[in-house]
């Protein structure tokens, strides 16, 4: 008995040992990640699209050089039924329908479009990853209570899966009101389940790995292994799907605009907005729906390259 | 295997009730009734008051759920508020249509999916990698209906190639069996009304097709080469294995289990409702059908639709879990 616990003191002296010297030699992972990140050509492009449409959010609305309300072509009296005018000098992209400038519109509206991506995120994010963490944790302990809160939250992700998005959001904008924070609530309880099921799925799976039977077996605490071991190494795919649906909430913000359940407030222009009224003029200019199509998919376009870059670099089995 | 699934199915009995309780307060509790849509502004209160009486609307509200409940087990779901049709009437007629427009889909997402992120996996860093890659990428972040729109522009409204709207042209005279078109025309042996009905289908198919194609093909590549980086794969290589049997036997099987997962959320999101591609291509389909029910406040149709939609939801889940055991044998169903 003493001898076996013995060597167990011995084996465990050395790993620490060995733990300790890694540390003073080598760089953390987030380090090593941000160091490959660097490297990677995808990850530079989206790293550049995502600051470039930060900074516009942020500063745009202060540089444009006319007022996305003003209806200059109204008063110059250059829109008439059928005509909006194109290209001209002071005009980059020409006027909309109401003849306000289109150019300034698409540069002050993408502060809304950020808005709405990233809090729609985070309440998909914050409410799916407890959900499915604590699924995740409680099937990994085991036990019966630990089978029946997993499955009782799971079923309760079952029906919210059960709702189709689009219904749940027409749902929620008739009960608030179409608005921009109706949209952002839409899209952020859609992306709920998906998290929560992905954490859950990927919690379960690492706790039939070998580092987990491992630290059974070297006496480590069930619920520290979850919680420093599984979570830890489950995160990936969670990272990953964030800035997917980063991506994709600017998108389907864009869809219940054009049901008709976004801001209708038109003095503050947001990208879904602009591409949803552009449809009765698509015969007339399709430049109307093409120019915020166009920035909704490059934006989108460099949250999805800069997340799964970001999914490279932190995942040690892709290491070169 | 079999207790599994018989205990799988009979969880959807407190599912269903649980969904039918929360739907049934969160609808009541929406502002406005079927009789705001059905008078608009002008209704006098009596009006108001007569059609609410009518529907039964009047009564409390755990009156008008037991109703519910006593139609649901004899699968009665009503009549429609706006369409004065029974509901089941309506769906018999226009789920058919988004089943197939599915159907279409998935098997394009799926077909091309796979292969490809097999592929992209296999030659990573080349040009195939690369051109996968960014494909899906675009293809997550253009907006559906963007791209119907477009689609239709092009090859339909241009190049007349195919049909911008409707599922069928009507001219043809198709005998209607199942209200699965394509099928009809098999079954009835109306070749051509079949070939009219799929060439329908091909560019809301494309529409719809083309997120879920984009994430399988993602998930398929990043699962694809994690399992390409294992130990088992470089053993069974060094083992003199045909590299035919390493791909099948070894790389595809280890690295399906989050694809099938994907399929299966992806093929019921589709399931319930293309709303934007039906509404783009003017696709009789149930996805537009119930965003107008909400408009007006069509409790019968809302109810019936989201019940039927949670046991599409629990049947695709339990034939994922199931295809779990298929795939990796060490995840055994209980």
């Amino acid at each position: 008995m003493t001898i076996t616990t013995g060597k167990k003191r011995e084996k465990l002296d050395r790993l620490s040992e060995l733990a300790a010297r890694q540390d003073e030699q080598g760089v953390s992972v987030w380090q090593e990640a941000f160091r490959r990140l660097r490297r990677n050509p995808a990850a530079i492009v989206g790293a550049v699209i995502f600051a470039l449409f930060v900074v516009v959010a942020l500063v745009g609305p202060f540089l444009v050089p006319y007022s996305p309300t003003d209806t200059i072509g109204i008063r110059e009296g250059l829109i008439r039924p059928g005509v909006i005018p194109g290209i001209d000098g002071d005009h980059w992209l020409g006027y909309d329908h109401q003849g306000r400038d289109e150019f300034s519109r698409l540069i002050v509206g993408a502060r809304q479009t950020l808005l709405v991506g990233v809090v729609a995120t985070l309440i998909g994010l914050a409410i799916g990853a407890l959900i499915g963490g604590v699924a995740g944790t409680a099937a990994g302990l085991g036990g019966r209570w630990g089978r029946w809160i997993d499955s009782t939250l799971m079923r309760f992700i079952d029906m919210l899966l059960a709702m189709p998005s689009l219904l749940l959001a027409v749902s929620i904008a008739a009960l608030l009101g179409p608005s921009l924070i109706t949209v952002m609530i839409a899209v952020g309880v859609v992306s709920v389940p998906v998290f929560a099921r992905l954490l859950r799925g990927s919690m379960i799976s690492q706790s039939n790995s070998d580092y987990v039977l491992a630290a059974t077996a070297l006496g480590v605490k069930k619920s520290k292994i979850a919680l420093t071991h599984v979570v830890p190494n489950s995160l990936a795919p969670v990272i990953v799907q964030a800035t997917l649906t980063l991506a994709t909430a600017i998108i389907e913000a864009a869809a219940l605009s054009f049901l008709g359940l976004g801001n209708q407030n038109s003095a503050i222009p947001e990208w879904g907005v602009m591409l949803a009224e552009a449809q009765p003029y698509l015969g007339v200019r399709p430049g109307l729906a093409i120019y915020p199509a166009v920035a909704i998919i490059i934006t989108a376009l460099g949250f999805t390259l800069l997340g799964e870059a970001m999914r490279e670099a932190l995942d040690p089995k892709l290491r070169k | 295997m079999f207790r599994f699934i018989v205990r799988r199915l009979l969880q959807l009995i407190p599912t269903l009730f649980g969904l039918s309780v929360l739907l049934f307060i969160w609808l009541h509790r929406l502002p406005g009734g079927p009789e705001t849509a059905i008078l608009g502004e002008r209704g006098t209160p009596e009006m108001r008051a007569q059609i609410r009486r009518n529907l039964g609307l009047d009564e409390p509200i755990l009156v008008q759920y037991a109703r519910f409940l006593r139609r649901m087990i004899k699968l009665d779901l009503g009549t429609s508020t706006s369409t004065k049709r029974a509901v089941t009437t309506e769906f018999v007629e226009r789920f058919p249509g988004t089943v197939e427009l599915t159907i279409m889909a998935m098997v394009l997402a799926i077909g091309i999916g796979i292969p490809l992120g097999y592929l992209a996996a296999r030659r990573r860093g080349r040009l195939l990698d690369h051109a996968s890659v960014g494909g899906s990428l675009i293809g997550i972040c253009i907006p559906v209906f963007f791209l119907a729109y477009v689609l239709k522009a092009i090859f339909s409204e241009h190049f007349h190639w195919f049909p911008s709207s409707g599922r069928q042209d009507p001219t043809i005279g198709a005998t209607r069996v199942t209200n699965f078109f394509l099928l009809d025309g098999l079954m009835t042996r109306e070749w051509d009304a079949a070939a009219d009905a799929l060439w329908h289908l091909v560019l809301p198919g494309i529409a719809l097709a083309s997120i879920p194609l984009a994430i399988i093909v993602r998930i398929t590549r990043a699962s694809v080469l994690e399992v390409l980086g294992e130990d088992f794969v470089r053993t069974a290589e060094a083992k003199g294995l045909t590299e035919n049997t390493v791909r099948r036997r070894h790389v595809l099987r280890n690295a399906m289990l989050p694809v099938a997962t994907s399929i299966g959320l992806l093929t019921g999101g589709l399931l319930s409702g293309a709303v934007l591609t039906e509404t783009v291509f003017a696709f009789s389909g149930i996805g537009a059908f119930v965003a107008e029910a909400i408009g007006q406040r069509d409790y019968p149709v809302l109810m019936g639709f989201i019940m039927i939609i949670a046991v599409v939801y629990v049947l695709v889940n339990l034939i994922v879990d199931l295809s779990y055991s298929v795939i990796d044998p060490r995840v055994r169903v209980r």
